[in-house]
């Protein structure tokens, strides 16, 4: 046998991103406008690693995948039904609050205890997968936090590319500045890796996965666990959208000519 | 009293800060200053003598110089990079530890904040307040923008690129304190670097001119026909003639992954938006872009925005460009080109 992983992948849920976002402050603190009723989505760096792990675990006999997000159970439940078809996966469901501003340290803490009680999971051969950044708080900071909580200190942040390696070591590529990737050598798991778009496309559909996957789906989210997220002293003293709403100057009678002269004239202003 | 941290960490040459530590420094010295703080740096750096010369950029900071020094410290590794800023942590005894928001402590810094029983915040773009700490920070991909402040202990803050001047203090001697660190078990080999795209780098983050590159650069022309490689030439064409940086809309980019016809240059590492990057710019050019919003919010930090586009109505014209030109950008593309290899020559 080839090298058998348990790959958990942490991924939470965000609005659509094409829906129009207002952030409104109540006395449980900020939050955005009908929260509860945006169409929602997996994060989408997430996503990523949701594929990756999948793809993995399909070239590893006898690994598998575990999907643990921590949401509103019923948006969990609504985004899951699209989610399943594409990637087989065993849900791990939290029951707790959605969105970019709850303390990023309570949600680690809450995975990674939710992590460490996963039936038959075994931590020697662990790859804890998640998206780089969220797309709500986008801090980068809870996959790295759950590491540390759960031990490990082998981690990687904007991963594009795994290689695995038939002795258990893996080749690892993460973004840096100017555009490069970082290549390392990992001995093995346990390791975290903080995926950035990686090189899959979104799966399509496949009913057969989604099938096998509801067998799970359900039942785990009847039994989810509610957790609360602790503020830890953070205090959010304003949230709003930002005024830059530009006057755009609409030019519709301009040649190509005078308009690459005016675009050099402006390339070359400082 | 707060005491005040900043990590910094030679660059490749291992005997010079990097530009993003040293506008940390500045950073670190203005809260200082206001808050009546002590200021402590910290270097990171391969080799004793390289943290030497490194801190004699620092001696007019008016800080205690920490330094971790050691070839397990010359590349990026999470294992080592994090014991490092614990050891620096515990020697300057931080309340506020602020750190550059770079690859390379981006990292660790959660990890190391966990360690000392802190708390974190990233992509700081601004410190505020009088007497406190008011960090401003963006949420849902820069589409909102909150202003956050913390009671508790050591607090660490990652500072985005850009958002102080690089500290430019008079060289001269400095006394450097190093501090001992024992190295944990060393599982990861870092072996360097490697750009993805084949030939032309055409991310360049100093650049002034950001050119984005949308989808209908390869989709049909006029004649019925895809045009890509006249398309991928026009642009890199204008990379070479402007000295600008690419980025592209994730549907460019995705017609990579699914074997379409496309420009062979273009990796997701070019994406600009929602799933891409967010770089800084002084200017930015969009062309065959229809301007959505998961692509436009990487646009935040682009001040002067222009954008040519076939379509009147796209989302460009509803208040995300100063000028939207409604024209054809290939023959938009061929002749600024042209005008500019003029200007050179």
């Amino acid at each position: 046998m080839g090298n058998v992983l348990h790959i958990v992948v942490c991924a939470g849920i965000v609005p659509d991103p094409l829906q129009t976002l207002e952030p409104v402050t109540g006395p449980a603190g900020p939050g955005l406008k009908n929260e509860m009723v945006l169409p929602a989505v997996l994060d989408p760096w997430a996503a990523s690693a949701l594929y990756e792990a999948a793809a993995l675990a399909a070239k590893n006999p006898g690994s598998k995948v575990w999907l643990v997000s921590l949401g509103p159970k019923a948006k969990l439940q609504q985004v899951m039904m699209t989610v399943a078809q594409k990637a087989g996966f065993e849900l791990v469901p939290i029951d707790g609050p959605i969105g970019g501003f709850p303390d990023a340290h309570s949600t680690a803490a809450v995975l990674a205890d939710t992590i460490a009680a996963i039936p038959g999971l075994d931590r020697t051969k662990l790859l804890l997968f998640g998206g780089w950044e969220s797309a709500t708080r986008g801090a980068g900071v809870t996959l790295q936090l759950v590491g540390e909580r759960l031990g490990i200190a082998d981690q990687f942040q904007g991963v594009d590319e795994i290689g695995l390696r038939d002795d258990g070591s893996f080749e690892v590529l993460e973004r840096v500045e100017g555009g490069k990737h970082q290549v390392s050598v990992c001995l093995g798991p346990p390791a975290v890796l903080g995926w950035a778009t990686g090189n899959l496309a979104e799966p399509r559909n496949n009913p057969q996965i989604g099938m096998a996957n509801m067998r799970n789906l359900m039942p785990a989210l009847q039994k989810a666990r509610t957790a609360k997220l602790d503020a830890n002293g953070l205090r959010y003293l304003s949230v709003s959208l930002p005024k830059q709403q530009r006057t755009t100057r609409v030019v519709k009678d301009l040649t190509p000519d005078q308009i690459a002269a005016e675009l050099v004239e402006w390339i070359g202003a400082d | 009293m707060e005491t005040i941290l900043v990590l910094t960490h030679a660059d490749e040459t291992g005997s010079a800060l990097t530009r993003a530590s040293l506008e940390i420094v500045t950073a670190g010295k203005e809260l200082a200053a206001r808050l009546g703080a002590t200021l402590t740096i910290g270097i990171v750096a391969p080799s004793s003598a390289g943290a030497a010369t490194a801190a004699t950029s620092l001696p007019s900071a008016g800080a205690r110089l920490l330094a971790i020094c050691g070839e397990a410290f010359a590349q990026p590794r999470y294992a080592t990079d994090a014991a490092a800023c614990e050891a620096l942590c515990r020697a300057a005894q931080a309340s506020i530890v602020l750190a550059p928001g770079g690859s390379r402590y981006t990292r660790i810094a959660a990890g190391v904040a966990h360690r000392l029983g802190g708390f974190i915040d990233t992509h700081i773009t601004a410190l505020g307040g009088a007497d406190t700490v008011e960090a401003t920070r963006w949420f849902y991909r820069q589409r909102v923008e909150g202003v956050l402040t913390r009671d508790a202990r050591p607090w660490f803050l990652l500072l985005d690129a850009g958002t102080h001047a690089a500290f430019a203090g008079q060289p001269g001697p400095a006394q450097v304190e190093e501090v001992a660190v024992e190295l944990p078990q060393i599982r990861t080999t870092v072996s360097g670097l490697r750009a993805p795209s084949q030939g032309t780098q055409t991310i360049r983050p100093d650049a002034k001119l950001l050119f984005v590159a949308g989808a209908g650069w390869t989709k049909k022309q006029p004649d019925g026909q895809a045009h890509a490689a006249e398309a991928g030439d026009l642009i890199l064409g204008f990379l070479r003639a402007s000295g600008a940086s690419l980025g592209s809309s994730k549907s460019l980019v995705d017609q990579g992954g699914e074997g379409n016809s496309v420009l062979p240059f273009l990796t997701h590492l070019n994406q600009i938006g929602q799933t891409g990057s967010t770089p800084r710019h002084a200017k930015g050019l969009a062309t065959c872009c229809h301007g959505e919003e998961p692509h436009v919010v990487g646009w935040r930090f682009i001040a002067e925005r222009r954008a040519v586009s076939l379509d009147p109505n796209c989302g460009w014209t509803r208040g995300k460009a100063d000028v939207v030109y409604v024209a054809d950008a290939f023959q938009v593309t061929a002749r600024v080109n042209s005008l500019l290899e003029a200007k050179k020559a």
